[in-house]
């Protein structure tokens, strides 16, 4: 590739990010981090979540619940399949700005606005959720025009079949170097592709499904299983969504820090010499 | 050795600075007017895209009695304890009269049983709450629609306000008093009722006897509950602290569609 640049040490400069990949990379991620926050806000009005169109409000399929304890003071517990544990500190009860202990099922720091305000959470939530779908609609867009996306998300038929060697090579903490650093490895392709093409998609799909107007034409909390299915996937696809960003950031701090936020700050990635003698 | 461990010194000096600025500027950034001005314009897109898209007529989804709640919640007031309430309710709201006026031509006011000769629509529907539940019921009501083409609109008119024998939260100058207002263009709608039956049986007064507003397509909070009088308007400024309704004076959105 003309682009490359090489380095000392036989280490390659190489450009790995068109600047609306990295854009979109950045603007997805603080639209998220306010979407989940908000959406926390908005889950303190009714921690619970039920399966089908209705609410079951005795029998939830996981809450959290607000208690008062013996001694006066709030205490929180999670309930969920197979779980019931006290969550006092965390879920149900927690210290308010003022360090006093509070009934609120999300803590203060973790919801934006900090204050309980349900009407708050909405406006946020309601404005970063267009920021989110048309961020996401460009980088659709442009990745599948150019094809880029289908070159870099769909494994190749030798990634797939050597797919043994790389989880083995994942779980050593072996990363790629020289020429097959220079597209994404099998295990991250088969990450990315489900959280773009669906995670990502179904938080819309689950979130258009809740509104009452939009549910009037296109009936989606019926083909999803009800409205309160949609909200309960709604709340798992973003739980998913948490999970999928504490691995990525886990595997950017271990593959290199610093390489891989240049990669996506500059667009320029350095690829290390494929030796095989260093340790 | 010392690159790095300048650029980690620099960077968690960074990283707390940014936390410090971001806890402390959050409850600026979260009661500025400008930014709440900003978030807001995202609601008038949402309106304005709903009225093209999901359009006047679209009917919200209907339900097989099976599908009916037996918990349906009653959130809000569930007894108003007026003296002027409690004494309709003790006869049956025999003396009930709901008033229509404001920008009408011919303003004009009837009995609960007048009210249940009207044309009515009964209708299975799931009612969605703010607060995230849904609960589905039977309800039998007067269709609005003809009954402000009885008391014929004015040009003028734009909202339909509605009062309400509710009071939740006390204050001086009534402005804890529950109202709504909705769009004429909703009020027109064939769903839109107001309902004087709920599972086949009067409507109890926890869900706002003896009548409540059905707007199906927006949520719970529009759906006024004892309702006691009915104003045609041309802006809704001048009601309550002038955001179109009880708790949206308290910071929900007009327009309940999402």
């Amino acid at each position: 590739m003309s682009l490359d640049k090489p380095l000392a040490g036989g280490r390659l400069l190489v450009f790995r990010h068109p600047a609306v990949v990295r854009i979109t990379h950045w603007v997805n991620l603080a639209s998220l981090v306010l979407l989940l926050l908000s959406g926390l806000q908005i889950l303190c009005s009714h921690p619970a979540f039920y399966w089908g169109e209705t609410a079951r409000f005795a029998e939830p399929f996981a809450a959290i619940v607000s208690e008062i304890g013996n001694d006066g003071e709030p205490r929180g517990r999670l309930i969920a399949p197979g779980v019931n544990v006290d969550t006092t500190g965390l879920l149900g009860a927690s210290k308010n700005a003022d360090g006093l202990m509070t009934s609120r099922a999300i803590p203060h720091w973790l919801t934006l606005p900090g204050e309980l305000d349900l009407g708050a959470g909405r406006r946020w939530h309601f404005f970063f959720a267009w920021l989110f779908v048309l961020n996401g609609a460009l980088y659709l867009a442009t990745g599948l025009l150019s094809r880029r996306l289908q070159r870099e998300l769909v494994p190749s038929r030798d990634q797939l079949a050597h797919i043994g060697q790389a989880v083995r090579d994942h779980l050593r903490l072996r990363f790629a170097r020289g020429e097959e650093a220079r597209r994404y490895n099998v295990l991250q392709k088969l990450t990315y592709l489900p959280v773009v093409f669906g995670l990502l998609p179904l938080m819309v799909l689950t979130g258009l499904a809740m509104s009452p107007a939009v549910d009037a034409r296109l009936h989606l909390a019926m083909v999803l299983g009800g409205r309160q299915t949609a909200r309960t996937l709604h709340f798992l696809c973003a739980s998913g969504l948490v999970a999928f960003v504490v691995v990525h950031v886990g595997m950017v701090i271990l593959a290199g820090p610093v390489n891989e936020l240049r990669s996506m700050i500059t667009g320029w990635f350095v690829i290390k010499p494929a030796e095989e003698d260093t340790p | 050795m010392t690159a790095p461990t300048t650029r980690r010194a620099w960077l968690r000096g960074g990283l707390t600075a940014a936390a410090g600025l971001a806890v402390a500027s959050c409850d600026k950034l979260t009661q500025s007017p400008q930014v709440n001005a900003t978030l807001d314009g995202a609601e008038a897109l949402n309106r304005r895209l709903h009225g093209l898209f999901v359009g006047r007529s679209a009917l919200a989804r209907e339900y097989d009695r099976s599908a009916i709640s037996p918990d349906f919640r009653a959130n809000g007031t569930t007894n108003p304890d007026s003296e002027e309430y409690q004494a309709l309710a003790a006869d049956g709201f025999a003396d009930w009269r709901l008033q229509i006026g404001g920008l009408v031509e011919r303003p004009f006011s009837l009995s609960l049983a007048e009210l249940r000769a009207a044309p009515s629509r009964s209708q299975i529907t799931r009612h969605d709450c703010v607060e995230g539940w849904s609960s589905i019921a039977q309800w039998r009501g007067a269709r609005l629609g003809p009954l402000l083409d009885q008391a014929g609109l004015k040009p003028q008119a734009r909202y339909i306000a509605f009062f309400c024998a509710d009071t939740l939260e006390l204050t001086l100058d009534g402005s804890g008093d529950y109202y709504e207002t909705i769009a004429v263009a909703d009020a027109f709608h064939p769903q839109t009722i107001l309902a004087y039956e709920m599972n086949d049986a009067a409507l109890p007064v926890a869900h706002g006897a003896p009548v409540r507003l059905r707007l199906e397509r927006q949520l719970g909070y529009k759906m006024a509950k004892y309702v006691m009088r009915i104003e045609a308007i041309e802006s809704f400024e001048n009601l309550g602290r002038g955001r179109g309704g009880y708790w949206e004076d308290r910071g929900y959105q007009w327009y309940a569609g999402i």
